[in-house]
């Protein structure tokens, strides 16, 4: 049995050509709640993008489960950020949670009336049953956020991983968000979450990755929240690495020069 | 007229028309529902714009208009123009749509030169060529009809099969990668089915307007339907009668092209749809105000009676009303008069009274007002002097429930920020 949820490994990532994301390293537990840290641009998104194969790498890999993403895609439900989608799109609340029974290679199959009996309980867990036939538009942001969570839980898998869930949410959601991922752990669950703020809701992390560009600090919560790895996160970025992250920006450089890895 | 119209319907040749116009509106409104939903609505108008070289290059190689070789040139060169577009926007620093009107009119250009190369050749049929601008229905041949028929059937079964992954392809395109759907590929997919429906097309819409037939009839099934299954079909619907009724239109008179007036019926439905549509349509919004300043009006009289009644007032005539707040004086008689029908108030000459219920539902609309003003100044940290005008609005919002909370949050308070009398039931 592997150990790690997640291993990533010289991870590095350029978006739109500018360096976000400078050799990241690390190994998360599984079965804990684990935040990835750190202010605005600082990369957080990007790394969980980068793990879920969503983006290009400059360098490095990351491995899920100790294996390829591919063969343990079924394992990991992937939450978006709520603002990446239109939610105007004609589909009710019902309709987009059903689509976490969407499985590669059976898309072309039916949904079965398990399947949708999963997207109702997944629904009735996040509190929103009355309003499961309400086109999406016309839900709060919390509730929207909830909607996407429901569609996770219906992908019934082993790690959920999200993006700023608690972004513009109420106390109402995020309490039962809360609830939901401390139920989740104690059914053996990883949760991996990106958050930008320390103040609001750390206490429910085990486990921290601190991140501003570059890897600052990772590992259990207690051990890692110190003052000086809060200054290193959060007190701005670094002078020069930010004059060098121009220059390659200025210059259309590559982040990372090919062929000596393999030597 | 309506007899041209029953002769139009039983002419064999208007029938094959009508039947291959049909199919075209109906499977663009299938197709471009998907674009639609993937704001991918430019992309569409460029492909229609960039088939025509494929048009003139299919006829070229075929020396007739053989609607398989043209439909072969538009799908080469369709593609390639969603290629290049693509290419353009992520390698260089031109946005997407700069690279859309760049490519779109360029390739429109290479068709134009070409069109003007074949009339010159001196090839008996390519007189015909030129209805591809603006198109001309009663140009389709019943073997183009046939070759229509079969790729629109196949278009729609790709979409029956495919409907899951266009859906999230559409939606949530992360998630559909991360759920491990080859997103490029259904792009690739859509794309393709885009330049089909283009193809089959532009013989009776032509290149300038076919995107319409592909975008208007899901921009008007979008306000009709919440559900995705049912805003293709209604797109398909729209745009099939926008076609049947366009080539009636142009029959009026001889030799029009159909395009134009495709557009035209087109048009028709968006404009019904935006007056009619259930909710977001002109009438309903309409309905809408109408519903909320009556209800505004009437809670206001029966507030002021109450506040009149407060002074040691209990009959109250035009004039104290005009006194304590300006209104319409028809909206005022006409308020009245609906108040004393569903007995809040009691009419005698022209002096008026709460009844018992008007009192109760009085009393609930000043408490309203006053625990949204002492809300106000306790959670939101108002000045006294700044609470009254949000209150006046707001005060016609508060539901039961959120009465119920108001009271809960506030502990049952016995009088507001101006030390006025809170009224329980």
């Amino acid at each position: 049995m592997s150990q790690n949820s997640i291993e990533v490994h010289n991870l590095s990532v350029a978006y739109n050509r500018i360096p976000v994301l400078w050799d990241i390293d690390f190994e998360l537990p599984k079965g804990q709640i684990i935040g990835i840290v750190g202010p605005n641009g600082s990369g957080k998104s990007t790394l969980l993008k980068a793990i879920m194969g969503l983006i290009p790498l400059s360098s490095g890999f990351a491995k899920i489960f100790d294996k390829e993403l591919d063969l343990v895609r079924e394992r990991v439900a992937y939450v978006p950020q709520r603002e990446s989608v239109d939610w105007d799109f004609p589909a009710t609340v019902e309709d987009v949670v059903r689509m976490g029974r969407y499985k590669k290679g059976k898309l072309f199959n039916r949904l079965s009336s398990i399947d949708k009996h999963l997207a109702s309980e997944a629904i009735e867990k996040v509190k929103l049953t009355p309003y499961k036939d309400r086109q999406i538009s016309q839900l709060s942001g919390g509730q929207q956020q909830r909607v996407f969570l429901a569609r996770a839980l219906t992908q019934g898998a082993d790690m959920y991983v999200m993006d700023e869930p608690f972004v513009g949410v109420d106390v109402a959601t995020e309490k039962t968000i809360l609830e939901l991922l401390i139920s989740m752990k104690n059914e053996g669950k990883t949760v991996v979450i990106v958050h930008h703020d320390l103040q609001t809701v750390s206490d429910s992390f085990d486990y921290l990755v601190l991140l501003n560009t570059r890897l600052i600090a990772h590992g259990p919560t207690k051990e890692i929240l110190t003052e000086e790895n809060l200054q290193a996160t959060y007190g701005g970025q670094l002078n020069l690495l930010s004059k060098i992250r121009n220059i390659i920006k200025n210059k259309d450089f590559p982040m990372r020069e090919k062929g000596f890895e393999d030597k | 007229m309506i007899e041209r119209i029953i002769y139009f319907f039983s002419d064999p040749i208007a029938q094959k028309v009508i039947l291959g116009v049909a199919i075209i509106g109906a499977i663009s409104g299938v197709v471009g529902t998907f674009s639609f939903l993937r704001k991918k609505t430019l992309i569409a108008d460029a492909i229609s714009h960039s088939v025509l070289p494929g048009v003139c290059i299919g006829f070229i190689f075929a020396g007739t208009k053989d609607p398989i070789l043209l439909m072969i040139g538009s799908l080469v060169i369709g593609w390639f123009s969603v290629w290049i577009i693509d290419y353009i926007s992520s390698t260089t620093k031109l946005s997407e749509d700069t690279s859309i009107a760049l490519v779109s009119t360029l390739f429109f250009a290479i068709g134009s030169v070409l069109l003007s190369f074949i009339s010159k050749s001196g090839n008996a049929e390519q007189s015909g060529l030129k209805n591809f601008l603006f198109g001309k229905a009663a140009t389709m041949t019943a073997f183009d009809i046939q070759v229509f028929a079969i790729v629109s059937i196949g278009i729609l079964l790709i979409v029956i099969v495919f409907f899951k992954p266009f859906q999230i392809v559409c939606f949530n395109l992360e998630f559909a990668r991360s759920i491990g759907v080859k997103v490029r590929r259904i792009e690739f997919l859509l794309s393709t089915l885009t330049v089909l429906t283009v193809a089959i097309g532009i013989q009776a819409v032509g290149v300038v307007l076919m995107s319409a037939l592909l975008i208007a009839p899901a921009a008007s099934a979008r306000y009709w339907t919440n559900k995705l299954p049912i805003m293709v079909f209604i797109a398909a619907i729209f745009g099939m009668l926008s076609g049947v009724m366009g080539v009636m239109f142009s029959t009026i008179k001889d030799n029009m092209p159909t395009g134009p007036w495709i557009v035209f019926a087109l048009f028709l439905f968006t404009l019904l749809t935006l007056l009619f549509a259930p909710k977001k349509g002109w009438f309903s919004i309409r309905k809408r105000n109408k519903l909320n300043s009556r209800k505004i009006a009437e809670e206001n009289i029966l507030k002021i009676i109450y506040h009149l009644k407060e002074e040691g007032n209990s009959t109250i005539s035009f004039g104290n009303f005009l006194e304590k707040r300006t209104m319409d004086t028809i909206l005022l008689e006409k308020t009245l008069n609906y108040l004393v029908d569903i007995g809040f108030l009691k009419d005698s000459k022209k002096l008026f009274t709460l009844t018992e219920n008007g009192e109760l539902e009085a009393a609930r609309i000043v408490r309203s007002h006053r625990l949204w003003e002492l809300y106000l100044t306790k959670r939101m940290n108002f000045k006294d002097d700044h609470i009254h005008g949000t209150a006046e609005t707001i005060e016609h919002l508060i539901t039961p429930e959120i009465e119920k909370e108001l009271l809960k949050e506030l502990d049952f308070p016995t009088s507001d920020p101006h030390n006025k009398e809170i009224p329980y039931a």
